[in-house]
């Protein structure tokens, strides 16, 4: 309880120092997480709805790996990209390691299936609401992606936020790929389990506290960016 | 109007011949042998009870579902063939966007420019007495209005030939008579009807030629008039009476 | 949607941006592959500020356990090897991934355990004698097990000792395959025995019951190493800033800041490279 109690206190403290250290870390994070879920969505969402409504042998089968996809551990994740991104690896000359895009690719690969595998659902279930009707007027299922992904954008926008869920909460990949290198690759998870490892918990508990915060804060943008968006039914 | 159809007046792809129609699925025969003309002019409806196969032929009509047997032969050639049709289905199918929305997203998909779609869809919504509701979420209006406006859409590509399948039947009888006269105005302004329907009454309302169903087969095709007047079948004058059938 | 909100949306969306793009400048920079405890200890956070300022050169530090760290360098990785395994560092330069293995400070290990201390081993001057007891009275004790120095010289020391870990593992001897803080954080936990390197104990903020016993064994002394990665091999290697780190680190005022640094008030680390036979 004691430990709890002083994590709140230590959470609080920072914040309102506005902590340079703790910003400089916030804002990374976000950063790496923001964009790669971005990009997540952008390979994500056509590939979603590309698998729901195209004919192709194995389809079924690809709509299966998705899924599983989504269960990537994601040290495994970290540790294939980084024999990938290590010098002595295929893409060592791009010289990736130990910085943050190499961060972004670690989570684009563990939350892209996540955002394809959501969003293959969706864009199922709402082409089978809409199918006659849009082939009735002459919109076959590929011309029809743009105008079903924007019709499914409530739920697509959940899918991208389970995304974001998956990516600022990972710790295993980041660690691997980024190295934690303070100022350059520390991020609030990897922070957290360094301030853990030196057994000071209040302080890994009020970054933690910290980092749900900023999650409510970005969930809670989202839903802001939605009402504005006429977001009634 | 004549924007729209401009460019195809002189190829009318009716009339529409059904030459021994048959669909088949898990084995049974949902529609069998079905043989019969429909020409451009007269209200058409579909009748027969629940399970004839009226939804079905609409579809197979339409193109929505290939026939296992025999033809659906319109007149002229594949390129203007589904862009002279139109469909409105019982439940109304809506878009995530406004009423205007919505109709435009229609007129987008046949490559109406911007300015000629925007006139089309005001009038249009004056036309359905709609366009107070044009800016608001399509998925808002009631149920009545939602398919008032799905024959707005459907209205605004000036089909030559419109289908309907049981428009009416998740309506009040309010709503019910909204939907009839707006496809009666349709109708007025040079559209085929080809509709479906359960409901006896509505088929006396608007039936000019019937087409009675029953079990997937043709029983009678007619003038409306003669049909109710003087069924010639048995099944038919038993479904006029009101009675089940197996 | 009205206008106006889009246009609020898409100004919002833009400034984000602008505000996460956060262009760095293009900075000069070597990587390290280093130890958890070494940066536990938080030398780190003392020692390379003094070095950037004189020479512009940052340190980039990627601490993670002895084996991954000798494999970092290994791949090429990192610039220089900062690590105390001299075993593991000799044989590092003798395969060619290294050019040269200065010796740089040490530190000592320590055994901690349980206030209560079942085993009677506090103030044991044998380290060896003191396994011998706790594996006698089945002592809980908790291991690193993660291939790290730390480990390594824990595993010398059982051997000296005459005991299978090996077979005990599981019952009163756990292996966890951790950092040294985690490790901590369970003996703590556990009221168990343990290895630990002085430096991250001594900054440990979770000790709960557990207490320094044995000390000064010239057995539990810890070397430390710095090479510079082999350029030619790794031809991207920055050598010349690799080599200024390292050549700091031995100079007399590197070794003086190594000295300095304090953990509430007790040294640290001994630096000791220009006594023989480190």
């Amino acid at each position: 309880m004691q430990t709890i109690l002083a994590a709140f206190d230590s959470a609080l403290q920072l914040i309102l120092r506005l902590d340079p250290g703790l910003i400089e870390i916030v804002l990374l994070s976000l950063r790496v997480s923001l964009l790669a879920v971005a990009l997540a969505g952008v390979i994500g969402l056509p590939l979603g709805a590309a698998v729901a409504l195209a004919r192709f042998p194995g389809r079924r089968f690809t709509a299966i790996l998705l899924n599983s996809l989504m269960g990537l551990p994601p040290v495994v994740v970290g540790l294939v990209v980084y024999l990938l991104l290590s010098r002595s690896g295929p893409l060592g000359v791009l010289g990736l390691l130990f910085t943050p895009t190499a961060m972004i690719l670690a989570q684009v690969v563990i939350v892209t299936p996540i955002v394809a595998s959501l969003t293959r659902q969706v864009i199922e279930d709402l082409w089978a609401e809409y199918r006659e009707q849009l082939l009735s007027l002459g919109c076959g299922p590929l011309r029809a992606i743009p105008a079903l992904l924007w019709d499914g954008r409530f739920s697509l926008v959940t899918a991208l936020l389970a995304g974001f869920g998956r990516a600022s909460a990972e710790v295993g990949a980041i660690m691997i790929v980024g190295g934690n290198i303070d100022h350059v690759t520390r991020m609030m998870t990897t922070a957290i389990a360094l301030e853990t490892s030196k057994g000071d918990l209040a302080l890994a508990l009020g970054l933690g506290i910290i980092l749900i915060v900023l999650s409510l804060g970005v969930n809670g943008a989202a839903y802001l960016i939605r009402d504005l968006t006429g977001g009634r039914r | 109007m004549t924007a729209v159809r401009a460019a195809s007046q002189s190829a009318s792809i009716l009339p529409l011949r059904l030459e021994k129609l048959g669909y088949a699925a898990g084995g049974e025969m949902l529609i069998e042998a079905i043989d019969v003309e429909l020409a451009a002019g007269p209200r058409t409806v579909i009748l027969g009870p629940n399970g004839a196969g009226k939804s079905l032929l609409l579809r197979l009509c339409h193109g929505l579902l290939r026939p296992t047997a025999g033809h659906v032969r319109w007149r002229g050639d594949g390129a203007l063939l589904r862009r002279r049709q139109a469909m409105v289905f019982q439940r109304p199918v809506m878009l995530r966007r406004s009423a205007a929305g919505n109709i435009a997203f229609a007129l987008r998909l046949r490559g109406i420019p911007r300015r000629v779609r925007q006139a089309k869809i005001a009038e249009t919504l004056a036309r359905t007495g709609l366009s107070a509701l044009a800016h608001l979420p399509a998925r808002v209006l009631s149920g009545g209005e939602q398919q008032r406006l799905a024959l707005a859409r459907a209205w605004a590509l000036e089909p030559e030939v419109l289908f309907l399948d049981e428009p009416t039947a998740s309506l009040d009888p309010a709503a019910t008579r909204a939907v009839e006269a707006l496809v009666n105005d349709i109708h007025r302004s040079g559209t085929k009807v080809v509709m479906t329907t359960h409901d006896l009454a509505q088929a006396r309302r608007l039936a000019d030629e019937i087409l009675f169903l029953n079990h997937g087969r043709l029983i009678e095709a007619g003038p409306a008039e003669r049909f109710f007047a003087r069924p010639a079948t048995p099944e038919a004058a038993a479904f006029l009476k009101g009675e089940l059938m197996w | 949607m009205v206008t106006s909100a889009r246009r609020a949306v898409l100004s919002l969306l833009l400034a984000a941006a602008v505000a996460l793009g956060g262009a760095r400048a293009e900075e000069r920079f070597i990587t390290v592959a280093s130890t958890t405890s070494t940066q536990d200890s938080g030398l780190f956070e003392y020692l390379l500020p003094i070095f950037t300022k004189k020479t512009g050169i940052a340190v980039h530090v990627v601490a993670v356990g002895t084996g991954q760290a000798i494999k970092i360098g290994q791949q090429g990785d990192a610039d220089v090897l900062f690590v105390h395994d001299r075993a593991g560092e000799e044989k590092f330069v003798a395969e060619g991934y290294g050019v040269k293995r200065e010796p740089l400070m040490y530190n000592d290990f320590i055994l901690v355990g349980p206030e209560a201390d079942p085993a009677h081993v506090r103030g044991d001057k044998d380290a060896v004698d003191s396994l011998r007891k706790i594996a006698a009275g089945q002592a809980a004790f908790v291991s690193r097990g993660d291939d790290s120095g730390t480990n390594r010289m824990e595993l010398r020391l059982w051997k000296q000792a005459g005991i299978d870990v090996k077979a005990a593992s599981g019952g009163w001897y756990k292996s966890l395959g951790q950092g040294m803080g985690p490790t901590l954080n369970t003996a703590a936990a556990m009221d168990a025995y343990t290895l630990a390197d002085r430096a991250t104990w001594n900054k440990f903020a979770n000790k709960q019951h557990l207490a320094l016993l044995v000390e000064g064994d010239r057995r539990l002394f810890n070397q430390y190493g710095v090479i510079l990665v082999n350029p030619a091999r790794f031809p991207h290697v920055k050598a010349a800033d690799g080599q200024a780190f390292i050549d700091w680190l031995i100079s007399p005022e590197g070794q003086a800041a190594i000295a300095g640094y304090r953990i509430n008030g007790e040294p640290a680390f001994f630096p000791d490279h220009d006594q023989p036979g480190a």
